[in-house]
């Protein structure tokens, strides 16, 4: 299996140690100095550059959250004069202010750099062809994997999302051989080439990358059955650079995080305490090598688990599970954790496209009560009425499968339930603790 | 045989106030008629089963309007108007052991008489035995265009 940067991915993890503090010990430096928001806050627990002598030693630094960084908006967190400030890319801003990222060229040369291993893993290589859905825009996903690929020679088409039958007939006439989607895009994509009368199955798909949202084992394996090929998770966000930080190799075993730039750590989000190898936790990571904007343990919120032991693919590089979840998505109902990802693999049971749904969570007396409200869709839609109750029957006994509790389903008219730009709110909390 | 089914519409209503309404104040706006209706419910949603004189345009209309549209085919069957019509419907369908998921009728203003729509999961199998009992099949044409 070829790899991008072999000397680094496969290095011995204790040189890479020895490699991270050192860059570790410059990057905070630079923070101190040059981002008066770390200088202000190391200052506050009397913390200074010097004191990090070990790995270890970044435990004394305060974490950084997505409100700390809304907070300096839009430049306060560059560490550079902004006429060294090439691009700039933003997260949606469903809630506050968006936050915004800054590269130097050094910067653009390093994202599509860790891209470039991510692509390489996936086993594309300068002979490929690459349609890229993800948006081209402020939006990360588009550009980061363009850059990966250029860095390669791949050949990319830079086409984004949306107008899916002419991807359809790109995808056909162009000889396609690597894609990029969102699971549910892609799994949309598939049933328009049909109805075009394109079998996806035979468009010689060599490789899929997907990433940008949730997704579950099931949704994986119906797109690589639906386009007859291997389909690999890239994890990425644009506070720390954006997509490349982890990417599957061909094992399918956990995602690669560029441990060479990205330090990852996983923590207990309530205690901030760190949890050990293997255990879930919330992901926080830190630029181990960023000019433009060094962000030093981010609280990422994804909830995932992290493996350092060698991959059969002889990388070195720590492997971090698919998402499992976001802390801020997280409900308790009668005392159990939810997330909106458990509703939505059982939905991927009833439906091949997942649903619109909007959880509902209420205390009418002193007992919690979960409503899942399901926008039909011509899918999930029958003329029999038993057909029907049993659908709502099993998505609750599908529901119940996965966590423990029983939900009342309703079914809804489609277009029903709120939408918001891009990001669905999918809970509705309206217990009153007061 | 295609030619005998009638293309019905199944609409998926949540059981809300205003919403059949709402679904046949579309179909007026496009000045798509009515033939027949029946409804089916539950204590949390319905199933309105409409037979209109253009399927294909009351279906684009309802779906333009974020309704969830099925088409179903149904069989309509020329019935007497009289004590005993429908029953020997039935008594045919029974001695074939077939089993009807569902039924409605209206009656025919310019003749008279009554049609009854039927719905059963092998349509094919309930023509051929209605048939072979000389049941009269009302064609789809005619009645999108009585």
């Amino acid at each position: 299996m070829k790899m991008w940067d072999e000397d680094l991915e496969t290095m011995p993890r204790s040189d890479l140690k020895e490699l991270q503090l050192k860059k570790l010990q410059n990057t905070v430096s630079q923070a101190y100095e040059h981002v008066p928001y770390y200088h202000k806050k190391f200052n506050e627990v009397e913390l200074y550059p010097e004191d990090i002598e070990t790995l270890e030693d970044i435990n004394k630094i305060p974490f950084t959250t997505k409100d700390d960084l809304r907070e300096s908006y839009p430049y306060g967190m560059f560490a550079v004069p902004k006429k060294e400030i090439i691009e700039i890319h933003s997260s949606s801003g469903t809630t506050g202010k968006p936050v915004v990222s800054g590269y130097t060229r050094k910067d653009m040369d390093n994202w599509g750099r860790v891209m470039a291993r991510g692509l390489t893993g996936m086993g594309l290589n300068d002979e490929d062809i690459l349609q890229n859905t993800h948006g081209y825009g402020l939006f990360t996903g588009g550009f980061g994997v363009h850059y990966g690929a250029q860095k390669i020679g791949i050949t990319v088409i830079p086409i984004s999302t949306g107008q899916t039958k002419r991807q359809i007939e790109i995808m056909n006439d162009f000889d396609i051989t690597g894609l990029i989607f969102t699971p549910s895009y892609g799994l949309h994509m598939a049933e328009v080439a049909r109805e075009e009368g394109i079998n996806p199955k035979q468009l010689g798909i060599k490789s899929i990358g997907f990433g940008a949202e949730m997704w579950t084992e099931e949704m994986r394996d119906r797109i690589e059955e639906e386009f007859n090929t291997k389909a690999y998770n890239i994890y990425g966000l644009t506070e720390i650079m954006g997509p490349g930080i982890g990417v599957e190799c061909q094992a399918q075993k956990g995602l690669h995080i560029a441990e060479d730039y990205f330090y990852p750590e996983i923590i207990d989000s309530k205690s901030g305490k760190k949890l050990p190898e293997g255990v879930e936790g919330e992901l926080v990571l830190t630029n181990l090598e960023r000019e433009g904007m060094p962000i030093l343990r981010f609280r990422t919120k994804d909830i995932t688990a992290l493996h350092y032991e060698k991959c059969e693919c002889g990388r070195t590089f720590a492997r971090m599970e698919r998402i499992k979840g976001r802390y801020d998505d997280m409900i308790k109902v009668k005392g159990v954790s939810v997330f909106p990802s458990q509703i939505e693999k059982a939905l991927l049971k009833v439906s091949q496209v997942e649903p619109h749904y909007q959880i509902i969570v209420t205390r009418p007396d002193i007992m919690d009560q979960m409503e899942i409200k399901v926008e039909t869709s011509p899918e999930l839609f029958s003329d029999d009425i038993t057909q029907m109750v049993n659908l709502q029957k099993t998505i609750g006994d599908y529901v119940q499968n996965e966590i423990g509790l029983r939900a009342k389903i309703t079914l809804v008219e489609p277009h029903t339930l709120p939408r918001f730009e891009g990001k669905a709110k999918r809970v509705l909390d309206k217990r009153n603790f007061n | 045989m295609s030619d005998k089914m009638i293309n019905q519409l199944s609409i998926f209503l949540e059981n809300k106030t205003g919403r059949l309404y709402k679904a046949l104040d579309v179909l007026a706006q496009s000045d798509i008629n009515i033939r027949a209706l029946s409804l089916a419910d539950t204590s949390d949603f319905g199933i309105l089963r409409l037979v209109v004189n253009d399927p294909e345009k009351g279906k684009e209309c309802l779906e333009n309007n974020n309704f969830t549209v099925k088409v179903t085919p149904v069989v309509g069957v020329q019935l007497d108007d009289t004590p005993g019509g429908l029953s020997k419907i039935l008594k045919i369908v029974q001695d074939n052991s077939m089993n009807l998921d569902y039924l409605y009728a209206f009656t025919h203003e310019k003749s008279e008489k009554a049609i009854l729509l039927l719905y059963t999961n092998n349509l094919e199998n309930l023509i051929e035995k209605l048939e072979e009992n000389k049941v009269i099949i009302v064609p789809a044409e005619e009645v999108y265009n009585l």
